[in-house]
């Protein structure tokens, strides 16, 4: 394999990961109008917690049980439900900002944990040595990575046809009838709280679940992976894609993703070594731009199907 | 009385551009003249003074006053073309007291002038001056509305738009309001006022409009459609329950 | 004890400035700007730079570490944020207020944070930054309890400006509108007032009381692009506490956010000193969502 396609296997898997937390996201804010100002929280709660579930026994660690990796996935999943009602139930019957405003507070706090707490999440340092799924059973890296990509690729499917699913039965029109008109829903008997909270709940986990293949591709968590810069990008990737739009979550992961990426090349190569962390502030001032003029001037998304599905998409 | 006070025509409105709720429709005050509204629930009452006052944008159609042209007018500049407006909700400050309400109802006049009106309204609503520092919230549903009319007249205007100044009060309070606003129109000032208490609104208002579905139905002194049995078959057709 | 009791009013009262103007375009404005900790930042950094441009020297004013220039290039640096906020109000919130959902403006406020950060560091660099190399002598107020100057300063200015702020809210006709279009923005316009005006004016407060802040912090503890960022929970517990819309509320509850913060030391390592304020969050939310005090709207929808 030539490194270019090698590097496109890499920088896929990447993508597609985030894109599973795109849709989660989708599932917040698209569908149902919720601000998380905190996803690489929850991202880093299903990380970590697949990391210390699957991770090997070492002495001076609390964690390494070295289970199974879809136990450790689905326990990262738990764990990121479990962070999600303590905020949902707490804010989702009050003001909106409130939810935003506490997401934004639990993934500070989950970002002190994991720096702090050294026997559970390694610190600074953070986990290395995390078992790669699978991983023995392939000759090359090469080869390994093309059947995570698989990997990433199927589960984004399924959470893509999945959400579809959710979102035409009752239980999506319900979603539906709620963001159009809240008062008329509660008076039908529903309960809308109760409805948001279980679209906070379920996009969070799926931000979990895309944890925890993180960890399982790349073996090892470091807090240097979930830095709040991270909650912006995933932000862009929806915006640019088009909120309300599932397709456009997966396209505007890949899109963004790519502008990242080949920002940060073309800094690289381009900046002389003095000027390299201006660099990096340059590019998140692309992504700042990014949500912010998209927002303003596209607010159906750059990239998504003109069709409008959000309410946001007035 | 040859050109009138307020001229609606033929106008369209909504909360939406896509969703008009108004569907081209026309009014006409004459100075120091009363003049109710009246139609089933949802038909566009409340929705057509607020498009007279610029809350709701009109899409077609004109609103002039005094032969000046005034549609979509910026709200703030309602008391300049000589407007007062009561909502139909939520229109005293609950969180402020009796004062600082009546306060801000003349913060486009002077100082000195403000408050020469406002202990005019005191004398003219002992109930406000007794409770002048307490919040708004304190207030009966009849205060409030005495509250919230009495900060409208602050302003002196030439039209009073009332919307459903008699809701929630007793059969007492109302007849209390309506005697108020008669001698209102005594003094030169013209009213437009929404209502619900159909009986009591047709007994004393000089015209009627009735509206139905967002659009003029019948229009014509108070006291001939007093006995139009038209009247009734649009309240119960259109699904109305009201009185 | 005495001194965890000293330093947490300081940065409770550092919260408390911040936590003012953030209640103020809260309660007012109706949103929640995350933006608002970057005002803060912003502040700091314009005054900085224009001690820097000016490069006027005088001599600090008695026990202070400052002088003359730096509260100058304070009032500079509390115009120029004004003029952001103002700017920023233009271009981004006010096309976006028109929103079904009023989260977009919200989300908005979010991304303008990362930009207005990004472009911070971007002129002034990623390193500390100080007003003065001056070094103050801790006055020793009494055994165990040392306290520099300047934080007495920060303590009195902030119930200065709290003290002002309240008889400006009270007593005069803008304070007046201000309070009213935090409850019903429509009724304002039908009084006959241009909220325009008065949306205009508390972004002018809001922000200069934050420039005002970042000033402050800067000057008690280092500038970095960071501060505002990191003081933005703090600042959002604290105004929660009090309840939105409340400066007294702001006041008590950044007290409250700043003492909380500075004895948990002596429970929880000081690493975890930043969730804090969240805990707190959390608590005031699951408790009383309304806040101590109650707002200028209550906490339920
Ligand atoms: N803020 C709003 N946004 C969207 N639609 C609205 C709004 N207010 C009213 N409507 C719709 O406009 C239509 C007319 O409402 P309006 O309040 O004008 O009726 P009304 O004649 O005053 O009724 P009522 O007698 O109950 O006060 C209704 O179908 C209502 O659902
Ligand atoms: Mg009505």
């Amino acid at each position: 394999m030539s490194g270019y396609i090698a590097y496109l296997v890499f920088f896929l898997i990447v993508a597609l990961t985030y894109s599973i937390v795109v849709m989660g996201l989708n599932l917040q804010w698209g569908f149902t109008g919720l601000f998380n100002a905190g996803v690489v929280g929850f991202f880093a709660i299903g990380a970590y917690g697949t990391a210390v579930l699957t991770g090997p026994d070492r002495a001076e660690l609390i964690g390494g049980f070295g289970l199974p990796f879809p136990v450790g996935v689905i326990g990262g999943m738990i764990l990121s439900t479990l962070a999600a009602l303590v905020v949902g139930l707490a804010t989702l019957r009050l003001r909106e900002e409130y939810l935003a405003i506490s997401t934004f507070g639990i993934a500070i706090s989950i970002q002190l944990v994991a720096l702090n707490f050294d026997t559970l999440t390694g610190g600074a340092q953070g986990l290395t040595g995390i078992p790669r799924p699978l991983f023995a059973t392939f000759g090359s890296p090469g080869a390994y990575n093309l059947f995570y990509l698989g990997l990433v690729a199927t589960v984004a499917a399924v959470v893509y046809f999945g959400l579809q699913a959710a979102l035409h039965s009752p239980w999506g029109r319900l979603l539906k009838a709620i963001r159009e008109d809240e008062t008329a829903a509660a008076s039908l008997g529903k309960n809308p709280a109760m409805v948001r909270l279980q679209a906070f709940v379920l996009g969070s986990t799926l931000m979990g679940l895309a944890g925890g293949l993180y960890v399982g591709f790349i073996g090892y968590v470091s807090p240097m992976d979930f830095l709040p810069i991270l909650t912006f990008q995933i932000w862009a990737m929806l915006i640019v894609g088009g909120s309300g739009n599932n397709r456009g979550a997966i396209v505007g992961a890949v899109g963004v993703w790519a502008l990242w990426t080949m920002s940060g090349f073309a800094i690289s190569r381009l900046l002389p070594v003095e000027y390299q962390s201006q660099g990096g502030a340059i590019q998140v001032i692309i992504i700042g731009l990014l949500i912010v003029l998209t927002l303003l001037f596209r607010p159906r998304g750059l990239i998504g199907e003109a069709q409008s599905v959000s309410r946001h998409v007035s | 009385m040859t050109t009138a006070l307020l001229q609606v025509s033929d106008i369209t409105a909504g909360y939406r551009p896509d969703l008009p709720i108004l569907h081209g429709v026309s009014v006409s005050v004459s100075e120091a003249e009363m003049v109710t509204i009246i139609g089933p629930n949802g038909a566009g009452k409340s929705t057509l003074v607020k498009a007279i006052a610029g809350l709701v944008p009109i899409s077609s159609g004109t609103v002039s006053v005094a032969g000046s042209n005034v549609t979509n007018l910026l709200t703030h500049k309602l008391a300049t073309a000589s407007i007062a407006y009561v909502p139909q909700t939520a229109n005293v400050f609950t969180t402020l007291t009796i004062d600082e309400n009546l306060k801000l109802g003349a913060s486009t006049l002077s100082k000195a002038e403000g408050a020469r009106r406002i202990a005019m309204a005191y004398d003219n609503f002992p109930v406000l001056q007794k409770y002048r520092s307490h919040k708004a919230k304190v207030l009966s549903g009849g205060q409030r509305q005495t509250l919230a009319v009495a900060r409208a007249l602050l302003t002196e205007p030439r039209l009073l738009m009332l919307d459903e100044p008699s809701a929630g009060l007793s059969p007492l309070m109302v007849s209390e309001v309506f005697e108020r606003l008669k001698s209102l129109v005594s003094t030169g000032v013209a009213i437009l006022m929404v209502e619900q208490n159909v009986k009591a609104a047709l007994a004393i208002s000089d015209r009627t409009y009735v509206l139905a579905e967002g659009r003029n139905r019948i229009d014509g002194p108070s006291s001939e459609l007093a006995g139009d049995s038209q009247v009734a078959t649009i309240y119960l057709g259109a699904g109305g329950r009201k009185r | 004890m005495l001194q965890a009791l000293a330093d947490g009013i300081l940065t409770g009262s550092i919260i408390a400035l911040g936590a003012i103007g953030l209640t103020l375009t809260m309660g007012i404005l109706r949103f929640a700007n995350f933006a608002h900790a970057e005002l803060i930042t912003w502040g700091a950094y314009m005054a900085l730079g224009v001690l820097a441009i000016t490069g006027v020297f005088a001599g600090p004013i008695g026990p202070f570490s400052f002088g003359l220039p730096l509260i100058l290039a304070t009032l500079v640096a509390a115009v120029l944020t004004a003029a952001l906020a103002l700017v920023v109000d233009y271009l981004v919130f006010r096309p976006l207020r028109s929103h079904t959902n009023h989260m977009t403006v919200v989300f908005s406020s979010f991304g303008v944070s990362l930009l207005v950060r990004m472009v911070i560091l971007l002129i002034f660099g990623g390193s500390a930054e100080y007003y003065s190399d001056e070094l103050q002598i801790a006055v020793r107020l009494m055994p165990g309890l040392r306290v520099m100057p300047d934080h007495l300063f920060t303590l009195g200015l902030t119930l200065v400006i709290v003290i002002a702020l309240h008889f400006f809210l009270q007593r005069t006709r803008l304070g007046l509108s201000m309070r009213a279009l935090a409850e019903n923005p429509d009724l304002v316009r039908i009084n006959g007032i241009d909220t325009r005006t008065v949306v205009r004016w508390t972004w002018i407060i809001g922000a200069a009381l934050a420039a005002v802040a970042g000033v402050l912090y800067g000057m008690t503890v280092q500038l970095r692009p960071e501060i505002g960022f990191q003081l933005l929970l703090p600042l959002f517990a604290a105004a929660i506490l009090g309840g939105v819309g409340n400066v007294f509320g702001a006041v008590v509850g950044g007290l409250i956010v700043g003492l909380a913060e500075s004895f948990s030391v002596l429970f929880i390592p000081a690493g975890y000193k930043m969730a804090v304020p969240f805990i707190i969050l959390l608590a005031v939310l699951y408790v009383r969502p309304s806040g101590l005090f109650g707002g200028m709207r209550g906490g339920a929808k």
